[in-house]
């Protein structure tokens, strides 16, 4: 009885296999993106633990200056003396040809066991295979000069052109862009010898060891964490992308639902035959709950391979785009993990239950005795529509309660999704009004049959529609946040970036001798010198400045007293940047605690987009002080704009320099916003595939309710409307609905925008930017809303254009 | 006795109030007897059925089918009751859109486990079905419609066949047609029928004739009117 009520439950489908395939592409296509987006996510997860595993501190606590400075040898000495038995590391950044390198000197010795998964072995198993299946070093080729630095093999082209380096060896185990190496190799090449800077606190302690404050008062004892430095930084990130895919998934749910729903709603006659024959209901429901059990799973598996596809396409923007905001290495090739694999599976099933439960209990609660007709598909009663707005506006007032009260990314997150639900929930109660107002100023008898048909057409199209509004309201909103940011960001560069040329010397020496040659044949010569610290608890750098007009004018201040450059450059004040100031709430007038125990008072909080870093500008002769050992190798040349090409040739010459060591600030500019719209591709890819979706999910909707349309149109038909006229009134009918919805989007897309700009932001990357307006980019999603709608309609309409008249008289005359 | 129905009442209610459709029901039916419900609209004819098919419970009295009380079958009993003692036969077909002519034909039949080829055939043959098999229910005309929801029920050789106004969609002709076999079959096959007509030319081709008057059955000669003297022999097919 099971197998034959499944059969006859899977015949529809059969007699209707367009309806199965928006079903199962619907699906597909939802899953698809989640899973995209869940596989970069993984792949990237997976990049930031790699980087810390290899380097055996995922597990274990670590010791670091409260600066973030230099630990000297005098130091580690004592604490092993006392009982803390560390292994010493040395960490730094090393810049090859505008590249940079995440240094980290280990020491093999005293390292915790794991250290690069087995990688370094003693001398006599050099060769060996390791668990990942490559070759061992033996350690005294890693320690002998010249060592060997172990590098991943993405990074390798860069290095292989330096001849002074130690020779490479290349490994996965390591992540791409950094460089693993001894810690005396290390010291050499940061020029920072008889130094570490963390200590991994190892297994094998002494009990009676004193607490760490009394050896040493200048250090701290960090736990382990299983998230880095990176991940943390970078949460923000996967987060936005998270949330776009859940969007996607959510639009996608909107086909599914339609599609469940318009299936549940033709095989009402079915149900009730099969019911009136003897199936008992909960066989029934038993069957349907296997069928969309397996429709979900073919459904999940070609939305979990389309994802894949989708995350191997957008992977390296993404690996590009972590590159550019937070110096995040991430390979760019794609793994299969059973986590996203199992997430898209869960997904999948979780969403066509989801977009099924309703009229999977509808269909249990069928009376036997109903009427064997179809009732219109998925029409909303006026309860409905009021309940509908009801919840919209309890969603409205719990989105305004959250702005006013709460605050953190995920709250900002939670207010975008009141926000676009009660929007959709509103649409069929704002269309129905429109539709009665235009019908209000109608006088011929067709206009008006038209207006009351498209009213009666509402309920069965709100669902695409809502699909609709959410895509054109996210691609709004996202056009303008990156809209907005590119505005801010091209101005706040020109402020930046205003010396004309920026230089960095191979040493320091050569350095020194440029900065003299260019002292006559320069306006100005500024540094620009930095060293890492940590400012306020947060991992950051601090730069030093010189007193030059060029920074009292230009330099992008959001707020500062009044003397603020004056006391910089007297060493009585310090800049931080947006990220620092919000992060610690760090105000004007507030101290902030400086390396070598200095305090200085915040006099200005300065502008600082795509940095993901706290920040803070001293005295120049402050940070030498400080930092004794400072490179001094990079500074900014001012001079007149059409000497920069001669004298960057010259310098070139002079010293023999590669073509990236001198840049002209068109270039770094050209550079810097070629890296922003990479950036943003990811999320322009996004927003076209959830608008393509959209378009889908109205494509789908009319081809199957156009031959539910037939009775209705009969009518009209038989009293001489023509069923060309018919045709290319059902287009026009797509293209208004479109249109009313675009009218809506509009607004719900730009308070999308002003959450994303004022609220996720701030609370994802730390700094706010001002909204800006563009009304051509509206336009032009309207646009392709409106030819979308049109375009889905017409194979409808052509169909009902080339209808038989004799099919038409027979469903006028009910002889179906 | 096949069925017996014992002071059944059965009330709806309504936004004027409660509506007593059935108001002590009385009637026997024995097994092969042919017997025709003729009333008024709106006299409760098809709630009669709908109980007797099991579709819907009456408030109280009992429906004894083959000695077993319909009042205590539960959900689960009630369909095993409707898969495999009776058929019903809807104006309105009631067939499955996306099968096949010849799978909804066998269907009910497999559904109670009795399914047998010959009989089926032979129902195809003596219906003229034989060159629709194919075809799905919307290929066909009302008629054909109806003699594929007859065949479907028949093939499932129930102990009644319940049939609800069966030729109201179709033309005198193919009504005629329809009950001819209707008549012919059921004699074939053994079965009891209960049909509910309007029509007394159908209706005095019955065995019986039993008429319902505002929710309470009368006796069978007022089914026709005084003057109208029908032939209410036992005449079958």
């Amino acid at each position: 009885m099971f197998a034959l009520s499944l059969k006859a439950l899977l015949s529809h489908w059969r007699r209707h296999p367009g309806q199965l395939l928006t079903l199962v592409l619907g699906l597909g296509l939802a899953t698809g993106l989640w899973c995209g987006v869940q596989a970069i996510n993984a792949e990237a997860r997976a990049s930031y633990d790699r980087a810390d595993e290899t380097l055996a501190r995922s597990s274990r606590a670590t010791i670091v200056a409260k600066d973030g400075g230099m630990i000297s040898t005098r130091t580690f000495v004592a604490l092993q003396r006392f009982g803390w038995r560390t292994s010493p590391q040395l960490e730094g950044t090393l810049r090859v040809e505008n590249t940079r390198f995440r240094v980290v000197g280990i020491e093999p010795l005293t390292a915790p066991p794991g250290l690069l998964n087995g990688l370094i072995a003693p001398a006599a198993n050099e060769g060996a295979q390791t668990d990942g299946g490559e070759q061992t070093l033996g350690i005294d080729t890693f320690l002998n000069p010249p060592g060997v630095l172990i590098v991943h093999p993405d990074s390798a082209a860069v290095l292989a052109s330096q001849t002074d380096l130690p020779p490479q060896r290349l490994s996965t185990t390591v992540s791409p862009g950094v460089i693993v190496t001894d810690i005396s190799v290390a010291q050499d090449l940061l020029k920072k010898p008889d130094s570490m800077n963390v200590l991994v606190v190892r297994g094998d302690q002494i009990d009676t060891r004193p607490p760490l404050e009394t050896v040493a008062d200048n250090l701290e004892l960090v736990p382990p964490e299983r998230s880095s430095d990176i991940s943390e930084l970078t949460g923000a990130f996967h987060l936005n992308l998270t949330a776009f895919g859940f969007l996607s998934f959510a639009v996608g749910l909107f086909i599914v639902r339609g599609a469940v729903g318009l299936a549940f709603e033709q095989r009402r006659t079915m149900v009730r035959s099969l019911r009136l024959l003897g199936v008992p209901n909960t066989t029934l429901m038993l069957a349907i709950g296997l069928e969309l059990l397996v429709l979900a799973t073919v459904a999940g598996a070609l939305g979990i391979l389309l994802g894949y596809a989708i995350a191997a396409v957008l992977l390296p923007d993404v690996a590009a785009t972590l590159r550019g905001l937070y110096g995040a290495q991430v390979a760019g090739s794609l793994e299969l993990r059973w986590q996203w694999w199992a997430s898209g599976m869960a997904i999948a099933l979780a969403g066509t239950a989801l977009a099924a439960a309703g009229s999977l209990w509808q269909t249990s609660r069928l009376s036997i005795l109903d009427g064997g007709r179809a009732r219109a598909w998925a029409m909303a009663s006026g309860s409905t529509q009021r309940w509908q707005l009801a919840a919209a506006m309890i969603l409205g007032v719990l989105g305004a309660l959250l702005l006013i009260v709460g605050e953190g990314l995920v709250v900002g997150f939670i207010i975008l999704g009141a926000l676009l639900l009660s929007a959709a929930l509103v649409l069929p109660f704002v269309l129905a009004t429109a539709l009665r107002v235009c019908a209000g100023f109608s006088r011929s008898v067709v206009v008006q049959w038209f207006w009351a048909d498209t009213r009666q057409q509402v309920p069965g199209l709100s669902l695409a529609l809502m699909a609709l509004l959410l895509a054109l309201a996210a691609n709004i909103g996202v056009s303008t946040m990156v809209g907005s940011f590119r505005d801010t960001f091209t101005g706040w560069l020109d402020q930046r970036l205003s010396a004309q040329l920026y230089v960095t010397a191979s040493t320091q020496a050569q350095a020194a001798d440029m900065r003299s040659y260019l002292t006559d044949r320069a306006d100005a010569v500024l540094p620009i010198w930095n060293e890492e610290a940590r400012l306020a608890g947060q991992k950051g750098q601090i730069f030093g400045v010189s007193d030059h007009p060029i920074y009292r004018e230009n330099w992008p201040l959001l707020s500062r007293t009044e003397d603020a450059w004056d006391r910089v450059v007297a060493g009585k004040g310090v800049l931080i940047n947006e990220q620092l100031h919000r992060r610690t709430d760090l105000q004007l007038g507030d101290t902030l605690a400086l390396p070598q125990g200095s305090t200085l008072p915040v006099v200005a909080i300065y502008s600082d987009y795509g940095n993901p870093l706290a920040q803070a500008m001293v005295s120049v002769n402050l940070l030498e002080d400080w930092f004794p050992d400072l490179e001094r190798k990079r500074f900014a040349v001012v001079l007149p704009d059409d000497q920069a090409a001669a004298l960057a040739d010259d310098l070139r010459e002079r010293y023999d320099l590669a073509g990236r060591q001198v840049v002209q600030q068109n270039v770094v500019k050209a550079f810097s916003i070629r890296v922003f719209e990479q950036t943003f591709a990811v999320t322009d890819a996004l927003n076209v595939l959830t608008l393509g979706i959209a378009a889908f999910a109205i494509f789908t909707s009319l081809v199957t309710i156009a031959n539910m349309r037939q009775p209705q149109l009969a009518p009209v038909w038989a009293m001489g409307v023509t069923r060309r006229k018919l045709a290319a009134m059902e287009i026009a009918r797509a293209v208004l609905l479109a249109l009313f919805t675009a009218f809506l989007a509009l607004p719900v897309g730009l308070a999308l925008a002003w959450l994303l700009l004022a609220v996720v932001n701030v609370a994802a990357f730390g700094w706010r930017l001002p909204m800006a307006w563009f009304p051509v980019e509206w336009l032009r999603l309207g646009g392709i809303a409106l030819v979308a709608a049109a375009l889905a309609a017409l194979l409808p309409a052509l169909r009902l254009a080339r209808t038989p008249p004799a099919r038409l008289v027979q469903v006028f005359t009910h002889e179906r | 006795m096949l069925v017996d129905v014992q002071n059944v009442h059965k009330s709806y209610p309504t936004e004027e109030g409660i509506l007593d459709v059935l108001r002590g029901i009385n009637l026997q039916l024995g097994a092969h007897e042919r017997v025709a419900l003729t009333g008024e609209s709106g006299s409760g004819k098809s709630t009669l059925l709908h109980l007797l098919a099991g579709l819907d419970a009456f408030d109280s009295g009992d429906i004894l089918f083959q000695n077993r009380s319909l009042a205590k079958f539960g959900e689960r009993e009630r369909a095993d009751y409707r898969r495999c003692d009776v058929g019903v036969v809807f104006q309105q077909f009631n067939l499955i859109p996306s099968l096949s002519v010849m799978d909804n034909i066998i269907f009910h039949a497999r559904l109670a486990q009795r399914y047998n080829a010959a009989w089926a055939q032979e129902l195809i043959d003596r219906l003229g079905l034989s060159d629709f098999t194919a075809r799905y229910p919307e290929q066909l005309s009302g008629g054909q419609q109806q003699r594929v929801a007859l065949a479907r029920t028949l093939a499932a050789k129930p102990a009644l066949v319940l049939a609800d106004e069966p030729t109201g969609n179709l033309d005198e002709t193919t009504g005629d047609a329809v009950i001819d076999l209707i008549l012919e079959l059921s004699k074939d096959a053994g079965l009891a029928v209960l049909m509910v007509t309007h029509s007394t030319r159908l209706a005095v081709r019955m065995d019986r004739v039993v008429h319902l008057t505002r929710g309470q059955l009368t006796d069978e000669a007022s089914a026709f009117g005084a003057s109208a003297s029908p032939p209410l022999a036992r005449a079958g097919g």
